[in-house]
This record gives structure tokens, C-alpha cells and sequence, in this order.
């Protein structure tokens, strides 16, 4: 048996975890930039915004019913969700970190347990350690514990917990669960299925397998197989280590000025060195790019990428920051107003697996002990106490004009009580 | 044929880094042992959350202005206990003292009213403070 923990409205419940006015109202939070709504309170749901909308779509919606409207605070968020995690990692005997609002439970050899009431109990101890609601379905899939989840949200009755147990429960469910709502099941299939009258999951499940094993994908296949009941989706309770590592974002004004550019495409090659780092890994190129703002008209545009291969594989900082620079140099155009930038490492593989280079001139040792150093004084200090000279000091240049405190990950910004 | 068992005696030990000669520092085994106060102050790191205190209606327990507050979620509110109540849209730090069916809001100072909290009012106890950190 597996079970699936889905938060409820995660962005928008840490938001109310520490400002408990925020219940009962309209909350939206929005993606990087102010840009889109990418949570929403089930107020703000009710009222028709819809995932993923642009804010200036739905500013008349907003003005009207005074939605609450906060920028995201990933700070916030990301301590949330480890300490969501955490109190789960209690309860099961491994959890796989499916993403920042998700985690699948494996529940194997816990059969024989009333597992209704295990899905119950830990999505209110959740809620008791964290203030974040969660809901639980347990079923013999993981693509079915996602349906299980999902039909326990917003149903008050079953207190964020439900256990898919029968197959006529299972056919139920099914019968009224549109196919696009299933796990695995991409907007193509969804459009091809729905051209085929397959509208519902339980119609999915009733094709014949040759026709999914034809028509569809792998994981289509798979996905049909795991709605029968058949577990094919296996569980990983380690993150493998990523192929590609990316830090890139939009400025909230285009930057004319190439310091300030080189100041911004630093401070992505530290943040994306730092991740490489963090999985143990090396990288054997680097790729800068650069974009201008499409949506305006008549200004020069640009879109173009540099690459640059390493010698040697490598995590330093200051190497990888001089090549991306150097690169960067030759992308940079005067009177080019850049929107967005970013810097993409690949060719990663393991620390370990390090091929010296015969002509190598670099005191790799002596690099790897400086990088440590600097890594374990910004998890002691803060991030950022450390870095290199050409990194903006002001941070990215995005625009949060709604963003609450760093409650959980900053002295400055803790929750104040009042006596009085 | 015969099978030789390696002797022990020839196993190698594992060096002690950072000592290059001289007598092997017998505090060794010992490193790593450093007090860190956070174990003792957080037992439950998943749901302790800090909070900082601003005015003084809680002197008399030993809580003033400017203090930081160690609170446990997970920690089930008790008779008297001193929580973070949200309560009239804001937070609040005060005793939270049962009688019966009824619940009382108790400052720890008595230039401060004690506030009954009404059935009707949006109100919750956020979490138990468990310890108090003040500069001296």
C-alpha cells in the first residue's frame, strides 16, 4: 500500500499559518515576479481564479471581493514543507519527496493496520505540528493514492484522510473523476482521449490495454495499469542526482547596463554552483543566456545562449563564474534592454568520478577545500555572507511587492506576540 | 591446501588527521561532543517555531519585552499553560486557564484584565511556549 500526502493550498496555508486572519478570505500567491496566481484559498478557487492566471487578468475579480494578494515567499515555504515532511518521516518507514507540497508514504507491510484511520491521524498531527492541512489517500498505487487524496479534499467528512479500499469504491470514484484529473495523464492524451469519448478515469480504465499499449505512451500504459490496481510505478525514497542544474529568472525591469547584468548572472552561477555542490556532484559545461523582453515592440530583441566546456570537470565557483562571464561578454549588447538571464550547467557526474586532466594547472585540492569552506560559513551565517566579488549585493532583481515575512528563516522577520 | 587467517595484528589503523607527529591527542575520541543549546531547548524541530515578544502584560512570569519565545506546536495546550493565542485578529501571549466550559485569558501582571474568551469569538491557541530567551 502506498499513501499520497498532498498539502492543501500550500503557498496559501503557510501564508495562514502565520497571519490566521487570512482564514475565511480570498488569498492568492503569486509566481516570481508578482507575475501568476499559483495558489489559491478554495475562496479565491470559488470565485473563479483559476490556476496559473495572469494578476492582470483577474484585477477586477480582485479589487471587487478584496482578495488578499501575496508574493511568494519561498523561504517561508520550503522550511514549511521540510517540516511537513518531517513530521511524515515519523509515521512511515520510507517517504519519497515527490515535490515541494507532495510525498508518497510506503505503507508496505502495514496491511494489516486500519490504514482509514492511519491517513487520518497523520494528516491531523500534520496540521497540529505545522498549522498545514493535508490530505492523505492510501491505496494499492501510487496513481490511485493521488486519486484518494485528491477525493479526500474539501470533503470535511473524512478529516483529511481516506483509505481506497474496494473496487466498487474504486469504480465510484472513477466514474465521476474527469481522465484529465489523473496523474500521468498529459493535456495531449487528455484532448485525444476526450476526441476518442473517453471523458471520465473509469472509461480510461475500460479500454482495452492494446489500444493504450498502441496509441499511448509508456506511462500512459502505465498509468492505465496502476488505475486497475496494479502497482508498476516504483518507489524511490532518494532523489536521484540531476542531470542539469538551472538558475535563471526574470528581472522586474529590463537591465540596460551590462555591470548590473554581470552582477545578476553571478549571483546565478553562485546559486546554481551551490546546488551542484550540495548533490556532490561536477559539471562539464556551462551554458549563459540572455533574453530581451519579447512582449515589447519595436526594441532590438536578442535571444541567444553561450556555452562553455570545462577541461576538467568542476564545482568551483570562480572558475565557472570567469567562463560564464567571459561568455556573457561576448552575448552582452549595448542598448539591449535584457528581461530575463540564466545559467544552465550540464555534462554533471558524480565528485568521484573526476577525470584528471594531463596539462591541468589548477590546484583542484586547494579549489574543492576553499569551496567547502565557503558552503559551510553560508550555512552558518546565512546565504550569501560568502561569495564572489562580482555578485550583486542586492540580491535578484525581481519584484515581490507583496511579500510577508521570512517568519521561519530570518531573526529579523519572527512572528512578534503582543502583551498588553 | 591451506587457508591463513590475516592477523589481526596486521591491520591498519586509520590515521588521525590533522596530527602529524608526536603523541596522538587523547581527546581525539572525544571531539564532536560540544554542547549546542538548541538540542536542549528544541525537542521537537519539526513544530518549534520562534516568536519575539513586545510589550510587558507577562513580566511577573519572567517574560519582557524584546524576549524571543521557544514554542512547541505539537504540544498540547494544559490548564495554566502560557500559549500564543490568536485572538480579535492579532497574536497574544497569555495563561490559558479552564473552567469548566469556560475559557480565561490570563496576563502575568496585574496592571492587566484578564479576558474571557467568548464562544462566539474567532479564537485559537497557536502553540505553548516552553522556554524564554532573554539577554541580560
Amino acid at each position: 500500500m502506498y499513501a499520497l500526502a498532498d498539502c492543501n493550498n500550500f503557498f496559501v496555508s503557510c501564508e495562514r499559518v502565520f497571519n490566521p486572519a487570512l482564514n475565511g478570505r480570498p488569498v492568492i500567491v503569486l509566481s516570481n515576479n508578482d507575475g501568476c496566481a499559483v495558489s489559491r484559498s478554495n475562496e479565491a478557487k470559488a470565485l473563479g481564479i483559476g490556476m496559473g492566471v495572469p494578476l492582470f487578468q483577474v484585477r477586477d475579480i480582485v479589487k471587487k471581493h478584496r482578495v488578499v494578494v501575496l508574493s511568494s515567499n519561498y523561504a517561508l515555504y520550503g522550511d514549511m514543507s521540510k517540516r511537513v515532511h518531517a513530521t511524515l518521516r515519523q509515521l512511515a518507514p520510507a517517504i519519497e519527496i515527490y515535490s515541494i507540497d507532495e510525498a508518497f508514504l510506503d505503507l508496505r507491510g502495514l496491511e494489516h493496520k486500519d490504514l482509514g484511520a492511519f491517513a487520518r491521524r497523520a494528516s491531523a498531527l500534520c496540521l497540529k505540528n505545522t498549522g498545514i492541512p493535508v490530505s492523505i489517500g492510501v491505496a494499492p498505487t501510487k496513481t490511485l493514492a493521488k486519486v484518494a487524496s485528491k477525493w479526500s479534499k474539501n470533503r470535511p467528512d473524512m478529516h483529511g484522510g481516506y483509505f481506497l479500499k474496494s473496487a466498487e469504491e474504486r469504480e465510484r470514484i472513477l466514474r465521476v473523476m474527469p481522465v484529465e484529473d489523473i496523474w500521468g495523464i498529459g493535456r495531449r492524451y487528455a484532448k485525444k482521449l476526450h476526441e476518442n469519448n473517453i471523458t471520465t478515469a473509469w472509461d480510461f480504465t475500460q479500454i482495452p490495454g492494446e489500444w493504450v499499449q498502441k496509441k499511448m505512451s509508456i506511462t500512459g500504459w502505465r498509468t492505465w495499469k496502476e488505475l486497475q490496481g496494479e502497482a508498476c510505478i516504483a518507489f524511490s525514497d532518494h532523489t536521484p542526482p540531476k542531470k542539469q542544474i538551472c538558475v535563471s529568472r526574470s528581472f522586474s525591469k529590463e537591465i540596460f547596463d551590462y555591470e548590473k547584468l554581470v552582477e545578476q548572472v553571478s549571483l546565478f552561477t553562485f546559486m546554481v554552483c551551490e546546488k551542484l555542490r550540495k548533490q556532490e556532484s561536477v559539471c562539464n559545461q556551462a551554458v549563459v543566456f540572455v533574453l530581451t523582453n519579447r512582449f515589447k515592440e519595436n526594441v532590438p530583441q536578442q535571444v541567444e545562449s553561450r556555452m562553455v566546456t570545462f577541461p576538467v570537470a568542476t564545482s568551483s565557483t570562480p572558475e565557472i563564474n570567469q567562463s560564464v562571464l567571459k561568455e556573457l561578454s561576448y552575448l552582452f549588447r549595448k542598448g539591449y534592454g535584457y528581461k530575463k538571464a540564466g545559467v544552465i550547467l550540464s555534462g554533471i557526474l558524480p565528485r568521484q568520478a573526476v577525470q584528471l586532466h594531463l596539462y591541468d594547472t589548477r590546484d583542484r585540492e586547494k579549489q574543492d577545500r576553499l569551496m567547502q569552506v565557503m558552503d559551510e560559513i553560508n550555512t552558518d551565517m546565512g546565504p550569501g555572507t560568502l561569495s564572489v566579488a562580482t555578485v550583486s549585493r542586492e540580491g535578484i532583481r525581481m519584484s515581490r511587492e507583496h511579500l510577508s515575512p521570512q517568519y521561519t528563516t530570518k531573526w529579523e522577520d519572527i512572528p512578534v506576540v503582543h502583551c498588553k | 591446501m591451506k587457508l591463513y587467517l590475516p592477523s589481526e595484528d596486521e591491520i591498519a589503523l586509520p590515521l588521525v588527521e590533522g596530527v602529524k607527529c608526536g603523541f596522538p591527542s587523547p581527546a581525539e575520541d572525544f571531539s564532536d561532543m560540544r554542547l549546542n543549546i538548541t538540542e536542549e531547548i528544541v525537542k521537537n524541530p519539526a513544530s518549534t517555531f520562534y516568536a519575539r515578544v513586545s510589550g510587558n502584560s507577562m513580566v511577573d512570569d519572567g517574560i519582557g519585552d524584546g524576549d524571543i519565545l521557544v514554542v512547541d506546536k505539537s504540544v498540547e495546550p494544559y490548564d495554566g499553560c502560557i500559549a500564543i493565542c490568536f485572538i480579535d485578529g492579532e497574536f497574544t501571549l497569555k495563561h490559558v486557564k479552564v473552567h469548566g466550559d469556560r475559557i480565561l485569558l490570563v496576563p502575568g501582571n496585574e496592571k492587566y484584565k484578564s479576558i474571557e474568551v467568548h464562544p462566539s469569538t474567532n479564537f485559537t491557541v497557536w502553540g505553548v511556549v516552553r522556554y524564554v530567551i532573554r539577554k541580560l
